[in-house]
């Protein structure tokens, strides 16, 4: 059987399809975020402090669903998995945005996504961690020019963990779910330690 | 309707919101090809909103095509010299998201004008360590060309080498700061 997925790209969808595509799975996004509580700080700060693993076991469990079904897709034929974009490796710029991005995170309580869900729902902090994302933004464009030398850097293209470590993807998927069944136990075992002080 | 003083019902089980949230990002991978993105978009509102104030302060049609967005390498990308700029995926991904949480919100009886903090701080100083924190966090998203949707989540689940090496660096910078800022959430 030929893969039919991914369906905007097999089937060519024009410009409005994709945009009405966009809206409903934001839809989707925002609304699963919410329900998960993201839409509040509190939430989101019981990560760092051990009151609420939340944030760890919604994000894992949403990533290993969707590995499974995204690798398991293509083992069927259904998915072409090389039309499917996949973010460029820049392994610098990458590691000191996420750690610099975390620590924002940690000041912030909330991250671009959730901030939007808090401000739907009238969370003020929502509104100034939004309006504080849109300076930094500015402040990092105009200082652009400084950091581009670095931005370029570690640049290694479309690589995938299975390739990089030399081993079949079924194996990488397998290992990803087995950590994070091991992460969600620990969560439920630090929450209940960390309850009892 | 639900009343002012009635409580917000309860967030949803960690598992069933995470199941919930990986379905819309295999279907994203599945129908469109790509993931989830929340950056973006704001990227493409900070650009233009430089850009028309520049233009403005400038005046004509000479400060429309060369204002300072536009001679900044990193917001021109963003500013396309014919079309709409707001025509994009994650713009409208963006509105999705806003209406998504809001009706979630207001399922729950969670939508009210209220600031989040923890017990032991000011209303004042929770908001300007939130815009702080704004800044931070688009500092990082910028540098590595993604945050915790386009990165973590998307490129996570694409098993992308760097955007697990993005979602550890996350981690170990919220670690890393969290004794510092404990007061403010204990």
């Amino acid at each position: 059987m030929d893969a039919f997925a991914p369906i905007a790209k097999v089937y060519a969808w024009g410009p409005s399809a994709s945009s009405a595509m966009a809206v409903l799975l934001g839809f989707g996004f925002g609304f699963f975020l919410e329900k998960a509580g993201f839409g509040n700080a509190r939430t989101l700060a019981g990560q760092w402090y051990g009151y609420n693993f939340a944030v760890l076991r919604v994000m894992f469990t949403a990533i290993v669903l969707s590995m499974v079904g995204l690798f398991g897709l293509q083992r069927l034929g259904v998915l072409n998995l090389e039309l499917v974009y996949v973010n460029g490796t820049f392994l610098w710029p990458q590691i000191v945005g996420g750690f610099v991005f975390g620590l924002g995170f940690c000041i912030g309580q909330y991250c671009p996504g959730t901030s939007i869900v808090a401000c739907a729902t009238g969370k003020l902090d929502g509104f100034a961690y939004l309006g504080g994302f849109l300076v930094g933004i500015v402040l990092f464009s105009f200082s652009f020019p400084l950091l581009e030398g670095f931005y370029a850097t570690g640049s290694m293209g479309r690589v995938l963990l299975p390739e990089a470590l030399g081993v079949p993807s079924g194996v990488v998927v397998l290992a990803v779910v087995v950590i994070a069944l091991g992460a969600f136990a620990l969560t439920h075992v630090l929450e209940k330690k960390l309850a009892r002080r | 309707m639900r009343h002012e003083d009635e409580r917000p019902a309860p967030y949803w089980n960690s598992y069933v919101a995470g199941i919930g949230l990986g379905l819309v990002l295999l279907a994203s991978f599945v129908v469109m090809g790509r993931g989830l993105g929340a950056s973006g978009a704001a990227t493409r509102f900070a650009s233009y909103a430089v850009h028309k104030v520049d233009a403005s302060l400038g005046g004509g049609t000479r400060a429309e095509a060369d204002s300072i967005a536009r001679r900044n390498s990193y917001m021109a990308e963003y500013l396309p010299r014919e079309g709409d700029p707001f025509d994009d995926f994650l713009v409208y991904m963006f509105l999705g998201v806003l209406v998504g949480g809001f009706v979630a919100g207001l399922g729950g009886g969670r939508v009210r004008f209220e600031t989040i903090r923890g017990p032991q701080t000011s209303d004042r100083r929770r908001l300007v360590l939130a815009v702080l924190g704004g800044i931070v966090s688009a500092y990082g998203a910028r540098l590595a060309r993604g945050c915790t949707s386009g990165q973590a989540l998307t490129g996570g689940a694409t098993l992308a080498l760097g955007s697990w090496a993005f979602m550890l660096a996350v981690f170990a910078g919220g670690y890393a700061l969290a004794w510092f800022m404990r007061k403010e959430w204990l």
